[in-house]
C-alpha cells in the first residue's frame, strides 16, 4: 500500500475544556516531509490542536475530544491505541527549552532508555547522531557528561530537538520554539528545522510571522478555534483570501 | 516648584529611605539576637561538654569507644568509667533504622498525594500529616510503651524494650516530617520536566521513576537528614520505650539507651561541676555535633548526585 500523501488527517475535529469549546471543529491535513506553520492570535487553540496530535491532551482533567486524527491513516484516538506507543512517534517541542536536569547525554538517551535500550554502542551512536542532526555535535561533543541545564537557552532547545530526535519520530511538534531565544539562537533552530524536514513531518505553532514566511511550506490561519485559512505559505502572506487572515497578518489585531 | 526647592527635597532624606533604614535595622536586630543566642548555647555546651577532657583528663578516645557508664567509679588503672559507645551505638542505631524503614514509605506517600491522586492527598492526608506533626511525643511514647512493646515482645522474646520498639517509634514520628518534606521537593520538580517525559512517550511511572524523583533526589535527601535529626535529638518517646539500659546492645530486642534518654535521666542526678556531671554535658556535646556532621555528609553525597 502507498503511503498516503497526508502524514496527519484531522477531520471535523472539537475540543472542549469541560464546558469550553477550544476548538470547534477543525479540518485540516498535514503534509509529509513538509514544515507546516500554526499561526493564529493568543487562545485561538494552536496549541491545543498540537497536544491532539500526540495526545497530550488525555493528561487534562475533564477534556472531551471529538472527530478523528489519523496518523499516517492510523486513528490516534482508537480504542485500542495506546498513547504511549503513538508518543513515541509524535515528538514534540516546548516553548520553555526544557532539558532535565542531567547531563547532556542522558536527556538525549531518555527516550531510548525508556524503551528499554541498554547497549551502550547503540546509546553513543545515537547520541552522536541526534546531536549531529540538531546541528549542536560541535558545541557539545566534548561535554556530554556535563549537566544539560549549564548550556545557553538556545543549545539547551537544540538539545531538546536532539532528544527528539534520538527516538526517531515520524512528526515533530514544535510550540514556539524559538519565542524564548534571541534572534541567533532561532536562526540556528531554523536552519536546523530545515534541514530536518527531508526526514521529518514538522508542525510549528509561532507567533513570528517573519518565521513562518521562512520556513514553512504551508500555514494555517486560525482564530477562536476555526481553521479560517489553509494554503502555502506564499498564497497566505502575499494573497489571503480572507478579511480576518489579511488583517492578521498585516498586524491589525492579535 | 524652583530649582532650590528640588534641590532641597532631593538632597533630604526620603520617608522611604527612612522606612527602609528602619526595616533594616529592625531585621539585622532579630538575626543579631538569633545567632547571639545560637553562639551561646554552642559556648555553654561546648565549655562544660569538653571539661570532662581538659579538667578531669578523661581520654576522649576511651570515652566514644569504652562501653561502661559509670561516672562515679573509677576502673582498676583509676580511669572513671565514661565509655559513652553503647549510647552511641543506641543512638545511631534507633535513628537510622527509623531512617532506612520511614524512607520508602514517605517516598511512597509523597508520590502518592503529589503525583498520583493529589486531590485525595490535599483533602485527606494532607491534614492527617499536619495532625500527625502536631501530636507531642510524650503521646507517641506513650502509646510506644503500651502497644509497641507489648508486641515486641510477644513476636520477638524478651522484655520487648529495646532499640527495636525505639525504631517502630521513631519511625511514626519522623514519618510525617520527612513525606511533607518530601512532597515539597516533588512538587518543586518543574511541571515541564513531566510534559517533556511524557511527550517522550514515558509512562506515568517511568515519569515518576526517572524524571521526578531523580530531580528531586537533593530534596528527598534532605527530607530524610531532616528526619534523622529530628529521631536523633528525640528523647522522651524513645527513653519510654528503649529500656534504658547502659549496655553494648547485643541485638535489636534487648534493652540498650541512647544519648539523650541518658542525659533525660541524669541530669538531675548530679552536682554541677563534678565528673558525672561534665560527662553529660559532653554526651551533649556530641547530641549537637552529630547532627551537624549528618548534615556535612549528606549535603555532598547530594552535591555529587546533582552533578551526574
Ligand atoms: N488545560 C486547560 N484547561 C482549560 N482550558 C484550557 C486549557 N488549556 C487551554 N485552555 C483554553 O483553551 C483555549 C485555547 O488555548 P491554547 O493554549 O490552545 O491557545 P494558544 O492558541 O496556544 O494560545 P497562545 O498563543 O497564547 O499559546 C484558551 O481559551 C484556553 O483558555
Ligand atoms: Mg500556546
Amino acid at each position: 500500500m502507498a503511503e498516503p500523501k497526508d502524514m496527519i488527517t484531522v477531520q471535523d475535529l472539537h475540543l472542549y475544556y469541560g464546558q469550553q469549546e477550544a476548538l470547534r471543529g477543525v479540518t485540516i491535513d498535514f503534509r509529509r516531509n513538509e514544515i507546516t506553520a500554526v499561526i493564529g492570535p493568543s487562545g485561538c487553540g494552536k496549541s491545543t490542536l498540537l497536544k491532539t496530535i500526540n495526545r497530550l491532551n488525555d493528561l487534562v482533567p475533564d477534556v472531551t475530544v471529538t472527530g478523528t486524527v489519523k496518523l499516517n491513516g492510523q486513528d490516534i484516538y482508537a480504542p485500542n491505541m495506546d498513547a504511549v506507543e503513538l508518543r513515541k512517534e509524535v515528538g514534540m517541542l516546548f516553548q520553555q527549552p526544557n532539558p532535565f536536569p542531567f547531563s547532556i547525554y542522558d536527556n538525549v538517551i531518555y527516550g531510548l532508555r525508556i524503551s528499554g535500550e541498554k547497549r551502550k554502542n547503540v546509546l553513543d551512536e545515537a547520541v552522536e547522531r541526534s546531536l549531529k542532526a540538531a546541528a549542536i555535535w560541535d558545541e557539545v561533543k566534548d561535554r556530554l557528561h556535563d549537566n544539560a541545564m549549564s548550556l545557553s537557552g538556545g543549545q539547551q532547545q537544540r538539545i531538546c530537538i536532539a532528544r527528539v530526535l534520538a527516538t526517531q519520530p515520524k512528526v515533530i511538534l514544535m510550540d514556539e520554539p524559538t519565542s524564548a531565544l534571541d534572534p541567533i539562537s532561532s536562526s540556528e533552530i531554523e536552519r536546523t528545522m530545515l534541514k530536518l524536514k527531508d526526514d521529518y513531518s514538522i508542525v510549528i505553532v509561532t507567533r513570528n510571522m517573519q518565521q513562518a514566511s521562512r520556513i514553512s511550506d504551508r500555514t494555517a490561519f486560525f482564530l477562536a478555534g476555526e481553521l479560517i485559512e489553509y494554503g502555502p505559505t506564499r498564497d497566505i502572506f502575499m494573497q489571503p483570501q480572507k478579511k480576518e487572515t489579511e488583517d492578521y497578518i498585516s498586524g491589525r489585531f492579535g | 516648584m524652583k530649582n532650590d526647592d528640588i534641590r532641597a527635597s532631593l538632597l533630604k532624606r526620603s520617608r522611604a529611605a527612612k522606612n527602609e533604614r528602619f526595616g533594616k535595622i529592625l531585621t539585622g536586630l532579630c538575626i543579631l539576637i538569633i545567632i547571639t543566642v545560637v553562639v551561646a548555647i554552642f559556648y555553654f555546651v561546648a565549655s562544660k561538654g569538653l571539661a570532662t577532657f581538659f579538667t578531669d583528663k578523661v581520654n576522649l578516645w576511651k570515652f566514644l569507644t569504652g562501653t561502661i557508664w559509670n561516672p562515679g567509679t573509677t576502673d582498676a588503672q583509676g580511669n572513671p568509667q565514661v565509655g559513652a559507645l553503647p549510647m552511641i551505638v543506641g543512638s545511631f542505631g534507633v535513628t537510622f533504622l527509623a531512617a532506612i524503614v520511614a524512607t520508602p514509605f514517605a517516598i511512597g506517600a509523597a508520590v502518592f498525594m503529589t503525583e498520583i491522586s493529589p486531590k485525595v492527598g490535599r483533602k485527606v492526608l494532607q491534614p492527617v500529616i499536619e495532625l500527625l506533626v502536631g501530636i507531642p511525643s510524650v503521646v507517641y511514647g506513650f502509646i510506644g510503651l503500651s502497644v509497641v512493646v507489648p508486641f515486641v515482645r510477644r513476636t520477638f522474646g524478651g522484655s520487648g524494650f529495646g532499640i527495636l520498639s525505639g525504631t517502630f517509634v521513631l519511625f511514626v514520628m519522623i514519618l510525617p516530617t520527612v513525606t511533607s518534606m518530601t512532597i515539597d521537593a516533588l512538587n518543586s520538580v518543574p511541571r515541564n520536566y513531566r510534559e517533556a517525559s511524557l511527550a517522550l512517550g514515558a509512562t506515568r511511572w517511568q515519569t515518576i521513576y526517572k524524571v521526578v524523583l531523580r530531580a528531586s533526589t537533593s530534596g528527598i535527601i534532605t527530607a530524610v537528614v531532616f528526619g534523622m535529626s529530628r529521631a536523633f535529638g528525640e528523647a522522651l518517646a524513645v527513653q519510654m520505650v528503649i529500656g534504658n539500659a547502659m549496655l553494648l546492645p547485643s541485638n535489636l530486642i534487648s534493652p540498650a539507651s541512647t544519648l539523650t534518654s541518658v542525659l533525660t535521666m541524669g541530669m538531675g542526678n548530679s552536682v554541677m561541676g563534678s565528673l558525672s556531671n561534665n560527662a553529660l554535658w559532653s554526651l551533649a556535646l556530641l547530641l549537637l555535633i552529630m547532627p551537624l556532621i549528618f548534615n556535612i555528609i549528606i549535603r555532598k553525597i547530594a552535591k555529587k548526585g546533582a552533578m551526574r
